[in-house]
């Protein structure tokens, strides 16, 4: 609360229920990523983990007041799409680049 | 007092946009583990977590735009790209799942049909081959 002293009580609770829930939703897709059965599986738990750790960086600015890490969640958001894309592409054609 | 309580009305709105947000990406991730097979547990993710995630984003617009001077765009950014990808890669992900003929609580499509839309059969294409 030292960077924030001027945010009130119902916005600090609210921010703390967001990212109990956020870090719930990153365990449980990380669940997914360990036992999804199917190779497609485990790249749909790396998409949701990428779009939950965007998310996770959304509060933590929030909470710091700060628009430092908005870049970082947009290159996330990027790299996340670009290897979501190369590890289907892998699986349907054998390869990535043809 | 205006102010105070304007500022009391801002930290409403985005402390509640801020619980609607979490709450759907926990759908969003909680559907991932409790659906049944790799087709049902496409929705949740593409849907709920995008609908989560934009709404913390609408969340961090707005406060950021009430506390600093100008409007911030930086999350419409981040948004509009997650909109954009988000039906993309649950696009490439089905099709890949159909290519693998991931098996399906509602049965898969017919094998003729399959196979005209990814060229070979999977059978006889091993995956890291060319």
């Amino acid at each position: 609360m030292n960077e924030l002293p001027e945010t009130g009580l119902i916005l600090n609770l609210a921010l703390a229920v967001g990212f109990l829930l956020v870090t719930a939703a990153v365990l449980l897709s990380l669940w997914r990523l360990i036992i999804g059965p199917d190779q497609p599986d485990r790249i749909l738990a790396l998409d949701t983990l990428y779009v939950n750790t965007v998310a996770l960086l959304v509060l933590l600015d929030i909470k710091l007041a700060s628009s430092l890490y908005f870049e970082a969640a947009l290159l996330i958001a990027l790299f996340g799409f670009v290897g979501t894309v190369a590890l289907a592409k892998f699986l349907t054609r054998g390869d990535i680049i043809e | 007092m205006t102010i105070e309580l304007t500022t009391l009305l801002v930290e409403l709105f985005v402390a509640l946009l801020i619980l609607i947000g979490a709450g759907f990406t926990l759908l969003g991730s909680f559907g991932l583990v409790r659906l049944r097979d790799l087709y049902e547990r496409l929705h949740t993710p593409t849907k709920a977590t995008t609908l989560g995630v934009g709404s913390l984003l609408i969340a961090s617009a707005v406060f950021f735009t009430w506390r600093e001077p100008g409007v911030s765009l930086h999350e419409v950014l981040v948004a509009v790209f997650l909109f954009i990808t988000a039906p993309v890669s649950a696009h490439l992900i089905a099709k890949a799942a159909l290519h693998q003929r991931t098996p399906s609580r509602s049965g898969l499509p017919t094998e003729t049909l399959l196979e005209k839309h990814d060229g070979h059969s999977a059978v006889e294409r091993s995956p890291t081959g060319h």
